[in-house]
């Protein structure tokens, strides 16, 4: 096995993606991934809007999905790579896929194993560019040496996320406004409060010139009423 | 590294179970054959390390939830979509009637014996794995037996070509030793050797040629098994072709070698690969963890209102990310949300929509 070259660097900024889908195509391609896309790319909030953000695993220092594994089947490696699931290892419980602080981990029900972006392990651990990267045509996903994005963008990377009380530093880096040495996290703002109808149009408006704010129309939609069917404990 | 009392304690006590069945069904150790006592000691060993680590594994919080509520769900009934809804802290019935039983025979014939899970994941896999598990538990059920002096063979004193199968003292079977009975049972390792032969050329190609394997695996885990079941399949096979082919030429030697490799690969057990046999344990209770939370109450985003897991493994969850030191909760004016509550998909756009407003986009 070869050592995951150092000199470069992962860059994510979902602010740029422009929801092409090159990245969900190649990433099938990597020959760890065996022709499952192993990356997310999520519709922001679709009601209002076409935003979308790529989601690749972040690699964090102390990954959680690892520690939650029953089997210990999710490793990391010298440099911090964290791995898919260890086929013999494990055994399909999907505790890895909930305790991600990121969503990254799938669950491939239909071969009982988890599954998760290991950042092209063929190809990073010989100095190649992951497949996402290769293709990205926007820069949303960048790979290459800090010193190209800290030329290139007015962002600047950061490693560290503060998701509530949990502090998540990662290999991986997320571009954010210069000021900030950390991504601070909130949830409470776009959840629906008992008290406060959640919004929509809340994030259309932070927006200036936001062109996709939905038609409220869209909220007549039968599906996207509640979904709850009431066998539940949220109730 | 510190002792692990626990571990410490269940390791001994496997340990010391062996050795008393070893004493017990060899008839006080009448038919134990002291040429084996090599294998009867990496066994022992083996057996003590085994325990240690698979108890040292079943304290961690994430492995200790699922073999405890393996054992409470096994006596509990799966709820039905109609059925009233049960608490976690239910108690159990006065008798308890183990519900999860067919689940747990399901689980054990299609995981363990058919590894139906591999075929579904690649059927080469599946023939390679059938072959090595198939042939090294064949091989381990004819020689643990033999090497503890629970089988032996006696020839009877009126006819030296009539052998007699004696198990734990008791008389089992009589053959000749030109039957094809006799053929079977003086060839069947040499049958699990072959078994495992194919097994090893198919994953030794896999393990050359694929190029995902080839960027992930290590000496030490994916390796190195490798080289020790071929180390013990060449050396037991040798002994055959030494007393067929040779005269018995090299046999001794043979016969050292084979045991040196045998124990090897008894003491890598616990510390490598081959412990995966022991972890697919809870892959049964997960059976049973999935099957009662699939139709029991559920668990819905706060964000998104999308039935995204069954409650009991949310609430399971933030039990375990709190005895692992991880604390998800955001609190605020409005009240206290613990990111177990939103669903995975939320939480990525959740990512996206943090990173847009720090940049104001």
């Amino acid at each position: 096995m070869i050592a995951t070259a150092t000199e470069n660097e992962f860059f994510l900024d979902p602010s740029r993606c422009i929801g092409c889908q090159a990245c969900v195509q190649a990433c099938g391609e990597c020959g760890t991934h065996r022709g499952v896309s192993m990356i997310h790319l999520e519709y922001v909030h679709r009601p209002t809007g076409v935003q979308t953000a790529p989601v690749v695993c972040m690699h964090c220092e102390d990954p959680t999905c690892a520690k939650v594994c029953p089997a210990d089947a999710i490793k990391q490696d010298d440099n911090g790579v964290v791995l898919s699931a260890a086929k013999s290892r494990c055994v399909a419980c999907s505790n890895c896929v909930l305790a991600c602080p990121f969503g990254v981990p799938k669950m491939k029900a239909e071969i009982d194993l988890m599954m998760k972006c290991d950042m092209c392990y063929d190809r990073t651990s010989v100095g190649k560019k992951p497949m996402c990267a290769t293709v990205c045509p926007s820069g949303a996903l960048y790979y290459g040496p800090r010193d190209y994005i800290e030329k290139h963008r007015r962002e600047a990377a950061v490693n560290e996320f503060q998701f509530g009380r949990q502090t998540v530093r990662t290999k991986v880096n997320m571009m954010t406004s210069p000021e900030l040495t950390a991504l601070p996290f909130d949830v409470l703002d776009f959840l629906p409060w008992e008290d406060k109808d959640f919004d929509p149009f809340a994030l259309a408006r932070v927006r200036d010139g936001a062109p996709d704010a939905a038609n409220s129309a869209v909220w007549d939609e039968p599906a996207l009423s509640q979904r709850c069917s009431g066998n539940c404990t949220c109730h | 590294m510190s002792i692990n009392a626990k571990a410490l304690l269940a390791g001994l006590g496997i340990a010391l179970a062996t050795v008393a069945a070893i004493a017990l069904g060899s008839s006080g150790l009448k038919h134990f054959d002291p040429a084996l006592t090599g294998y009867a000691i990496g066994a022992i060993m083996a057996a003590f390390a085994v325990g240690y680590r698979f108890t040292v594994w079943a304290q961690r919080p994430p492995s200790r939830l699922y073999f405890k509520r393996g054992l409470e769900l096994f006596f509990r009934r799966a709820p039905t979509p109609h059925s009233k809804p049960e608490t976690q802290n239910q108690k159990l019935s006065a008798l308890p009637i183990p519900y999860g039983a067919g689940t747990l025979g399901a689980a054990l014939a299609r995981n363990f014996v058919a590894q139906e899970f591999i075929r579904r994941r690649s059927g080469y896999r599946w023939i390679m794995h059938l072959c090595l598990s198939g042939g090294c538990t064949l091989a381990f059920a004819i020689t643990f037996p033999l090497v503890f002096g629970w089988i032996h063979f006696e020839s009877l004193a009126t006819d030296a070509e009539m052998y007699r199968v004696m198990a734990f003292g008791i008389h089992l079977d009589t053959f000749s030793v030109h039957s094809a009975k006799a053929f079977l049972a003086f060839n069947a390792l040499n049958v699990s050797g072959i078994l495992v032969l194919v097994g090893l050329v198919m994953a030794g190609w896999r393990r050359f040629t694929d190029a995902g394997e080839r960027a992930t695996q290590t000496f030490s885990e994916d390796i190195l098994p490798l080289i020790l079941i071929l180390a013990v399949t060449a050396t037991g096979l040798a002994l055959t072709v030494s007393y067929h082919f040779l005269a018995g030429r090299g046999h001794h030697l043979w016969a050292i070698v084979h045991m040196v490799s045998v124990v090897a690969l008894l003491l890598y057990i616990p510390f490598g690969k081959f412990f995966h046999m022991f972890q697919r344990t809870c892959s049964l209770c997960v059976s049973r963890y999935k099957k009662v939370g699939d139709t029991g109450p559920r668990a819905h985003c706060r964000r998104c209102s999308t039935d995204f897991a069954s409650a009991m493994h949310v609430t399971d969850l933030k039990l375990v990310l709190d005895q692992l030191g991880f604390d998800y909760r955001f609190s605020g004016e409005r009240g206290e949300v613990h990111y177990q509550d939103i669903c995975p998909a939320c939480r990525r756009g959740l990512l996206a929509i943090n990173q847009g407003r720090t940049l104001g986009r």
